[in-house]
């Protein structure tokens, strides 16, 4: 059954700062922001950036956040889309200095309160979010609450590759060979050992992931109220 | 529509070291703004993005059901040859997501939300309305955007049944909202006398989802 996150914080509009930019993987860009005033979030939640033209046309998306709760500064990864004109911007215009309109914590169902067992899937750029967990669970020194499983095209096209091995991440490539395993998609084989009863299960991806990786779960015998699940639409 | 710049400046008023005004070297792809797009939407094209919280559930016809229940007359539930019988009602226009995308010339089908409630007979009491799915999910609305041709039960979507990542068998349309409104899945209408929020509504959005004022968050 779905229920309410309830603890989860919510903030307005902040102008944040870019303090650093660089490009983890040739599609990806990584912004951390310094946000005055700032509301601390929860692992999982995400941040609304937008963008404001001369003539005062504004667009604005939702990104996850990679960072902690207790990390000084606000890290957004953001995957570039050919044709986004928001994440175009961001991957190709905004420079350490830059001034961006912010708004976040966002969202209280995708969130990992740092108190209980969880298994996370995640595909592609759906990673982000885990990233904050992963990160969370380190700061509190519960690393062993978190099993991580992830699936990506390559491995160079995976931000965070080293972060999440380090945080023991099963990681799975669908466009190429990795060691013994040809390529292909995260199966219940990956999952097996992973799944414990009583752990709460987020999947990350796009919205063909998320579907296989459900179905993998659900037929392993995850209850599907144990599974919270969020998708990346196309929303340049 | 209103301007979202005030509530931009009060925010920035609070904090006079930051700037206000435009984004330094952002251009914005579209110029011609099309009058369909409530602010700060884009349009998705061809696209119909999924976003849901939950696992997509298999759910076959024989099994559905829709109950109109709680603050009525007469509770009454209707399976899916029942509902099938009666009046059909079409929607034809746009759809709007609070993630930004929106969606036009959308043609869907099922029948009018008022069918239902003629036969339930909302008291005088009732106000509101808490759409469940299959899933658990809920969401909260007023009665007055259920009523009057404003929403529909809906199993069509383009002449062909409506697919399963978009709430089919079926599901809650109530287009004039933002779409997490259009409870994907819907099994039950509840009417209640007082407001209660739904799934998302108390995960940190806002209580009535309008996407011509931009009501996105609590606050808005």
């Amino acid at each position: 059954m779905l229920g309410a996150g309830g603890r989860a914080p919510a903030g307005g509009w902040r102008t944040a700062t870019v303090r650093e930019v660089d490009r983890p993987t040739p599609r990806t860009v990584r912004l951390r922001l310094e946000v005055p005033d700032r509301i601390d979030h929860l692992a999982g939640q995400h941040y609304v950036v937008r963008l404001t033209a001369e003539d005062g046309y504004r667009a604005q998306r939702s990104y996850s956040l990679a960072s902690s709760p207790g990390d000084p500064l606000v890290e957004l990864l953001v995957e570039r889309l050919d044709d986004g004109e928001v994440s175009s911007y961001l991957a190709d215009v905004v420079e350490p200095g830059d001034e961006l309109e912010v708004r976040g914590p966002i969202g209280g169902w995708f969130v990992w309160e740092g108190d209980a067992p969880a298994l996370l899937v995640g595909g592609g750029t759906g990673v982000v979010p885990f990233v904050a967990m992963a990160r969370t669970a380190a700061e509190l020194g519960r690393p062993e609450l978190l099993r991580v499983a992830v699936s990506t095209r390559t491995r160079a096209e995976l931000p965070y590759l080293a972060e999440l091995e380090a945080a023991g991440a099963v990681v799975q490539t669908t466009r190429e060979a990795s060691g013994i395993r040809p390529a292909g998609r995260l199966t219940a084989a990956d999952l097996v050992p992973l799944w414990e009863p009583g752990q709460d299960v987020y999947v990350c991806g796009s919205t063909p992931f998320a579907e296989s990786a459900t179905r993998v779960l659900t037929g392993l015998g995850v209850p599907e109220s144990a599974i919270r699940v969020e998708r990346f639409g196309p929303s340049g | 529509m209103r301007e979202a710049g005030v509530r931009h400046r009060e925010a920035n008023d609070e904090r006079t070291t930051t700037v206000t005004g435009p984004t330094r070297g952002f251009l914005g792809r579209r110029r011609e703004r099309d009058p369909r797009l409530p602010p700060g939407q884009y349009d998705a094209g061809k696209d119909w993005p999924v976003l849901t919280a939950e696992p997509t559930p298999r759910i076959s016809p024989e099994t559905w059901s829709i109950t109109v229940d709680g603050r009525v007359e007469h509770p009454t539930t209707w399976d899916w040859d029942e509902a099938h019988a009666l009046p059909r009602a079409e929607y034809r226009g746009d759809i709007h997501c609070v993630t930004t995308w929106s969606k036009f010339g959308t043609w869907f089908a099922g029948i009018s939300v008022d069918t239902l409630l003629e036969a339930a007979r909302p008291t005088a009491e009732a106000h509101f309305v808490m759409a469940t799915s299959k899933t658990g999910y809920t969401t909260n609305l007023p009665l007055a955007d259920v009523t009057g041709g404003k929403a529909w039960v809906v199993w069509e979507y383009e002449g062909g049944p409506l697919p399963i990542e978009h709430g089919g068998p079926v599901r809650l349309l109530v287009p004039h909202l933002y779409f997490w409104k259009s409870a994907k899945w819907v099994t039950r209408l509840t009417l209640m006398e007082r407001d209660q929020p739904g799934f998302w509504e108390q995960n940190g959005y806002h209580d009535r989802g309008d996407p011509w004022l931009e009501q996105r968050y609590q606050g808005d």
